[in-house]
């Protein structure tokens, strides 16, 4: 790569019009992201004119401390991806700004964020597609330090293969395919990929989701690791619930675009204030049957509306049981309801209302009626 | 990031690795796709067969033109002057021990030497106009593919304006208007070039078309995102990551192209547009035939033979080609 052939630092100095990086010590904000949004066009006939827009990502706002684990959830096309394929620049984004280490990147171009990409790197979903068939484990590692034209001081190969080993790998294995690889192991390949340039942040988009539950433990717990050992800190894209409640240190619920609640771990699954939030955790399987009885699903009704077209106001009126007529008016903004714990809901359950309460009400809610309904079950199925 | 760290539940997976640390370490290497590949076309007896074919064939074509006897000789004694065919052989054919594939009628030159330089002529039109069309094609549909948006557009009307493009009658207009000598070049130098270019230039759209399908799947793998996110540019997120993974379709449609080329220079040539006579070739030798093949069959069979066996053996490696890089794919 010819570009790159420019020292780092020069060229993330050349003048960078919105600060310069600074470093950031443990607790400040890494990462922050205001307003950020993503709208799809949506184009018809000859001359491609835009008759509407998908509004994957509509307006989010959050910052990552160093050395936290964020987690972001939500149902399977609420944005939680595309917002992080913004933050990664693999998508632009259509409004809003992303600071990181104190340097707007929302409008970078990809040139000057190249040096930047050694400090910001992407853990792939499925690692069936993440790694190149055609490559070797040892030139899918080392393809960093190539693209990056780092030399390591002990070569690319002894860099690789320490690494290989830091995820859980015989460092014999330089030299195998993909394809000669378990999932599991494949995604430890992904990983070792992810730290071959010592990154600060992480975005891990669903890094485990695509794996055997018996793995999964165990990628779960090598992030963890390496979170200690590395220092990173970690912006995890899940819809598993129990993955982000084990990893996470706080947790963004996401709904159609917006961030509909934004807390502590403990306190946002013990203390749910959203009433979105409260039909995904109740959906969340519990594993010991003598238990399963005790706790009901809320049930939402309807599927998720489509992004082309999202209702107004608050986007969950259309599936809230406790939805009235202000909700339909005025969008609820996110606002901090308690120290550390922000949710946009005009009747947040915001005491120490917990799931089983909360289907105590719904019982009464119509909504509750129709809950054999086909599609009445999908907030529950996805966020399994 | 010098010690490694304990990573639990990790046992389960490093354990073939521990039963194998008895073993010669250093001897775990990987095998690449290419190599599945070819352990998989050895098995393949049929695909094997066409290679064999295949590579008998191109060495005939190289080499045999030395060791036959000269096309041109006329050989006037071994014909009927009163048949126009050969004296001696069973159905007329003129098959002896000095001609093995009997001698042209009328004439009396050898068939055999008359094969050999055939097979040159066919399969370098055909190699070289598959050449033609496999860089074109590539370069085309990997662009549409990847850059998607008007390039594509342009580029993929482009592709349907050259299959409706009436080639057959292009290419006998095209050799009636090409004068001798145009571009420098004289006689069959001149006629070779032609059929090259006409072919290779209007079949690129066949290769184009799968190239940019398999490009535009390729584009959407994680791969390519992750190459981006370590800062890869376009190049080298074309020609380090997705032009690695079209090599098997390329060599396939390469493979499978060279017997449709071959059956068309056929077709020119019998039409007489091809190589200008007394040069043999295929095609050329099945026009002769037609007059008088119920008085000498053995003279259209011949090369009839030659052309079937020619493009049924690349049918059948490319084929088996397929197979063996891309299982899924039957």
């Amino acid at each position: 790569m010819s570009t790159s052939k420019t020292p780092a630092e020069k060229v993330s100095v050349d003048k960078a019009p919105a600060g310069e990086p600074r470093p950031i010590r443990e607790g400040e904000n890494l990462l922050e992201v205001e307003n950020l949004g993503k709208h799809f066009p949506v184009t018809a006939g000859l001359l491609r004119r835009q008759v509407a827009a998908v509004k994957a990502v509509d307006g989010v706002s959050f910052s990552v401390r160093k050395g936290e684990t964020l987690g972001l959830v939500g149902e399977s096309g609420c944005g939680k991806s595309t917002t992080g394929r913004m933050i990664m620049r693999l998508l632009d984004p259509s409004f809003g700004k992303i600071t990181f280490e104190g340097q707007d990147i929302t409008k970078m171009s990809q040139r000057r964020l190249r040096p930047l990409r050694r400090d910001l790197q992407m853990i792939f979903q499925d690692p069936y597609s993440s790694l190149n068939p055609r490559k070797t484990v040892g030139a899918i590692v080392g393809a960093p330090f190539r693209l990056q034209n780092l030399e390591a001081e002990q070569g690319v190969k002894k860099a690789v293969q320490e690494i290989l080993e830091l995820v859980g790998l015989n460092p014999e294995h330089y030299n195998r395919y993909p394809h000669e690889f378990s999932g599991g192991q494949r995604q430890r390949i992904g990983i070792a990929r992810t730290l071959a340039l010592k990154p600060k942040l992480i975005i891990a988009d669903e890094p485990v989701s695509a794996l055997d539950v018996s793995v999964q433990a165990q990628v779960v717990n090598l992030l963890e690791d390496l979170q200690d050992e590395l220092d990173l800190t970690y912006v995890v894209i899940a819809h598993d619930l129990s993955v982000v409640r084990h990893i996470s240190d706080r947790v963004a619920v996401m709904y159609l675009g917006k961030i509909v609640e934004l807390a502590d771990r403990t306190d946002l699954y013990e203390r749910p204030m959203h009433p979105y939030t409260n039909a995904l955790l109740s959906a969340v399987p519990i594993p010991d049957p003598a238990q399963r009885g005790e706790r009901k699903r809320i049930r939402l009704q309807g599927d998720v509306p489509s992004p082309l077209d999202p209702p107004p106001a608050c986007r969950f009126h259309t599936r809230c049981w406790k939805a009235q007529d202000i909700c339909k008016q005025v969008e609820p903004p996110l606002v901090e309801l308690s120290p550390g714990h922000q949710a946009a809901c005009h009747f947040p359950e915001n005491t120490t209302v917990s799931a089983t309460d909360a289907v105590a009400k719904a019982a009464v809610a119509p909504g509750a009626a129709a809950a054999g309904d086909a599609g009445s079950a999908s907030a529950a199925d996805s966020a399994e | 990031m010098a010690a490694p760290i304990e990573v639990s539940g990790s046992d389960t997976e490093a354990h073939p690795e521990a039963v194998l640390s008895g073993v010669d370490r250093k001897k775990i290497q990987g095998r690449s796709l290419g190599q599945i590949a070819w352990m998989r076309l050895k098995r393949d007896k049929i695909a094997l067969t066409g290679a064999v074919v295949v590579i008998l064939l191109i060495l005939i074509a190289i080499f045999g033109p030395y060791f036959v006897q000269n096309p041109l000789t006329y050989h006037q004694n071994l014909i009927d002057p009163t048949y126009n065919r050969p004296k001696y052989g069973f159905w007329h054919s003129g098959i002896s021990m000095d001609h093995p594939l009997g001698v042209e009628p009328g004439t009396g030159r050898d068939m055999l030497a008359r094969i050999v330089h055939g097979a040159r002529i066919s399969l370098l039109v055909s190699f070289l106009a598959t050449l033609m069309s496999v860089v074109i094609g590539t370069v085309a549909g990997v662009i549409a593919g990847y850059f998607g948006g008007w390039v594509d557009y342009i580029i993929s009307r482009a592709m349907d304006a050259f299959l409706a493009f009436p080639l057959l009658l292009f290419a006998i207009a095209l050799v009636g208007v090409v004068a001798d000598g145009a571009f420098g070049m004289t006689g069959n130098g001149l006629r070779v070039s032609v059929l090259v270019i006409v072919i290779g230039f209007f079949n690129w759209p066949y290769i184009g078309r799968i190239i940019r399908g398999q490009t535009l799947s390729l584009r959407e793998r994680e791969f390519v995102d992750a190459a981006r996110s370590m800062g890869a540019s376009n190049s080298y997120v074309l020609f380090k990551e997705i032009l690695p993974n079209l090599v098997a379709p390329i060599l396939v449609y390469a493979t499978l192209l060279i017997p449709v080329n071959i059956l068309f220079e056929a077709a020119l040539s019998f039409l007489g547009v091809g190589v200008i006579p007394p040069t043999p070739s295929w095609g050329g030798m099945l026009t002769l035939a037609v007059p008088i093949y119920s008085s000498d069959p053995m003279f259209m069979i011949i090369p009839g033979m030659a052309i079937f066996i020619t493009v049924l053996a690349f049918n059948l490696f490319g084929d088996g080609l397929r197979d063996a890089l891309d299982p899924r794919a039957k």
